[in-house]
């Protein structure tokens, strides 16, 4: 409890008839404008490439809503962004990698059924690795939700924040030690083949070492496993925050936790729950990602992580299909940005649509203004 | 007695909200604790639910002593608490905060079966089951908080204020329902700023002024008082 002294300084507000802001309207609009001009300038004159562009943001998009539901989800019931949230993402992809380097374990089907079908046996062989690197991420983010941001339950939300940036410099740097997972970029082992299809006349299965024709889109397997995976998640999310009573409590718990606690609800493990759940997906998404861009090193969490909290504040911090939409839109703006503009840009643009959504609409898309509760 | 409190001290930083307060509840009975704003008693509420801690002092339930219990251990003991300012879940919808009430009934079936008990009480609140507990009405929200804190099915129920902002004709079907609820063998304590209604169906009472209890005796009593008219009815 804190004692009001001094009266709270009003917010500088532009009225919104005054100059300043007309002049920042005018500014948003001829952005859009000069944004759709480029798009549909490119979309007109090379559309392949542009679809091509769309279907290199999709991927990005769906991977980036892996991390922002994770996010969301912890923001909605603890307001505090965690940043150790993308360094979970890298660690899903470093477990994995050391299953599949040393230990082989996307192979193990094969090993003890020798006979089974190479498909299914390398299916369940990956199913098992992405189980295991979840489950490592669930553990870690438990732990770090218990020891670093815990105590700090009923501390002024700036210390958690603080808290949060220290943990992931943390998991950072510990990471970077040459006998963890040293500064080198690391190839990855796929679990899996690649497979691409290029659609032109049909579709065709690719060859490696074949180009594709001019006029083919082309798509790979990961791209669809990507998409399928966070559609299936989503769908669990749905269920789980609207069907089930733990994800009932959830809700309850973000809104009032007193009030919760009166109710029997344990807060403190609902709150170990969400981040064991965001924490799945952000392993889940780190070993994804490692398949489609299969160098890995100890940084790799962070302009994901970025992105993804980009997404999450898009579409409306605490709002789970805000934060798929925003991932989406993140993805599209990155490899857009990337084809059209330059590609050293794709990073900065996070930042740009950051600022942009903090002038415009600081609630995000999904967002409700934001009511201060006792 | 269902439950005992002894000389409970409580503060708020430096605020001295409880100077020490003893009471008890027996089964069965409906115990109202009056007073002015301001004077502890939602403070005494929040003790017993175990939201905050007593510096010293006892909260003896049925015999064991719950005075530090957590608050999501003390509703599974039989202590269900609706809150001042009812509470609801905003963001769920009638049927989701119901279900919350009954956050510690594993049993589903049985869940459903509290359920259709409190839309007997309140059937309004049957008719408005998938709405958002936010858009609803003051009173249905009253409706909704009182129901919520029955799922639980509690030996001891707490009620802080049930008829703030309501209509005359609500406030009396409040009453008559907290009555029911009594009858049906829950033993209820009622804090009010509406001391006559409170009164008039608890069999006993404390009067609370700045933390300490000043009167206590059966209701009827208490009623009767010069003191209590001049102060808290008006007369
Ligand atoms: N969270 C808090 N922090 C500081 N002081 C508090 C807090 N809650 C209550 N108090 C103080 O404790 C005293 C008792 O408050 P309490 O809410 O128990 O009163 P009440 O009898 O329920 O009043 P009302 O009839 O207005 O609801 C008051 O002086 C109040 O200002
Ligand atoms: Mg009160």
């Amino acid at each position: 409890m804190q004692l009001q002294i001094r009266p709270k300084k009003p917010p500088i507000i532009v009225r919104p008839n005054s100059f300043l802001a007309w002049i920042g309207r005018a500014f948003m609009i001829l952005l859009a404008l000069v944004v759709s001009y480029i798009l549909i300038r490119n979309l007109i004159e090379k559309p392949l490439f542009f679809v091509t562009n769309v279907i290199n943001g999709l991927q990005l998009g769906f991977v980036y809503a892996l991390i922002a539901l994770g996010y969301t989800m912890v923001y909605g019931i603890v307001k505090l962004i965690n940043f150790a949230h993308g360094d979970v993402f890298m660690v899903g992809a470093f477990v994995s990698f050391f299953a599949i380097e040393r230990f082989d374990l996307h192979q193990w089907p094969l090993k003890i059924f020798p006979t089974m079908n190479s498909f299914i046996a390398i299916g369940i062989g990956t199913i098992t690795t992405i189980l295991l690197s979840m489950l490592v991420c669930v553990l870690m983010a438990v732990t770090i939700e218990r020891v670093a941001y815990k105590p700090l339950r009923d501390a002024p939300r700036i210390a958690a924040l603080i808290t949060a940036i220290g943990v992931s410099f943390f998991l950072e740097y510990f990471g970077l030690l040459d006998f963890v997972f040293s500064a080198r970029f690391i190839p990855y082992e796929r679990p899996f083949d690649v497979v691409t299809w290029y659609i032109s006349d049909g579709i065709h299965r690719m060859q490696s070492g074949e180009t594709p024709p001019d006029n083919a889109i082309v798509v790979s397997n990961i791209l669809i496993i990507i998409i399928l995976s966070t559609l299936a998640v989503l769908l669990f999310l749905q269920f789980l925050v609207h069907r089930t009573k733990i994800g009932v409590a959830m809700r309850a718990a973000s809104f009032d936790k007193p009030t919760a606690r009166l109710m029997g609800i344990q807060v403190d493990q609902v709150i170990s729950f969400t981040f064991a759940i965001g924490a799945a997906f952000a392993g889940l998404g780190g070993v994804l990602y490692a398949i489609a861009y299969p160098s890995i090193k100890t940084l790799m969490g962070v302009y994901p992580g970025l992105k993804a909290f980009v997404a999450a504040v898009l579409g409306g911090i605490g709002s789970i299909p805000g934060a798929f939409v925003g991932a989406l839109i993140m993805g599209q703006a990155e490899s857009m940005t990337a084809s059209y503009i330059s590609t050293p840009m794709r990073d900065a643009i996070a930042f740009t649509i950051l600022i942009l959504v903090l002038l415009v609409r600081p609630t995000g898309i999904f967002g409700e203004p934001e009511k201060e509760k006792a | 007695m269902l439950l005992e409190v002894k000389d409970l001290q409580v503060y708020y930083g430096a605020i001295h909200a409880l100077h020490g307060i003893s009471f008890d509840i027996a089964e069965g009975e409906i115990v109202t604790l009056i007073g002015a704003n301001g004077a502890g008693k939602s403070t005494t509420l929040r003790t017993i639910s175990g939201l905050i801690r007593p510096r010293s002092g006892q909260v003896i339930y049925k015999g064991e002593d719950i005075t530090f219990a957590p608050a999501e251990q003390i509703v599974r003991k039989g202590i269900s608490q609706v809150p001042e300012g009812r509470k609801i879940f905003a963001p769920l919808t009638v049927k989701e905060n119901l279900e919350m009430g009954a956050y510690i009934i594993k049993d589903k079936a049985e869940t459903n079966r509290l359920m259709e008990r409190v839309f007997k009480s309140f059937p309004r609140l049957k008719e408005r089951i998938n709405q958002l507990g936010g858009t609803l009405s003051g009173g249905e929200q009253q409706m909704l908080a009182t129901g919520r804190g029955m799922m639980s099915k509690p030996n001891l129920l707490l009620l802080d204020e049930p008829s703030m902002g309501l209509s005359p004709i609500l406030v009396q079907e409040i009453f008559s329902i907290i009555k029911e609820i009594n009858a049906q063998g829950t033993s209820i304590l009622l804090v009010e700023q509406n001391a006559q209604m409170a009164l008039s169906i608890a069999h006993r009472a404390y009067v609370l002024e700045t933390g300490s209890i000043l009167l206590s005796g059966p209701a009827k009593e208490i009623a009767e008082n010069p003191q209590v008219k001049a102060a808290y009815l008006g007369v």
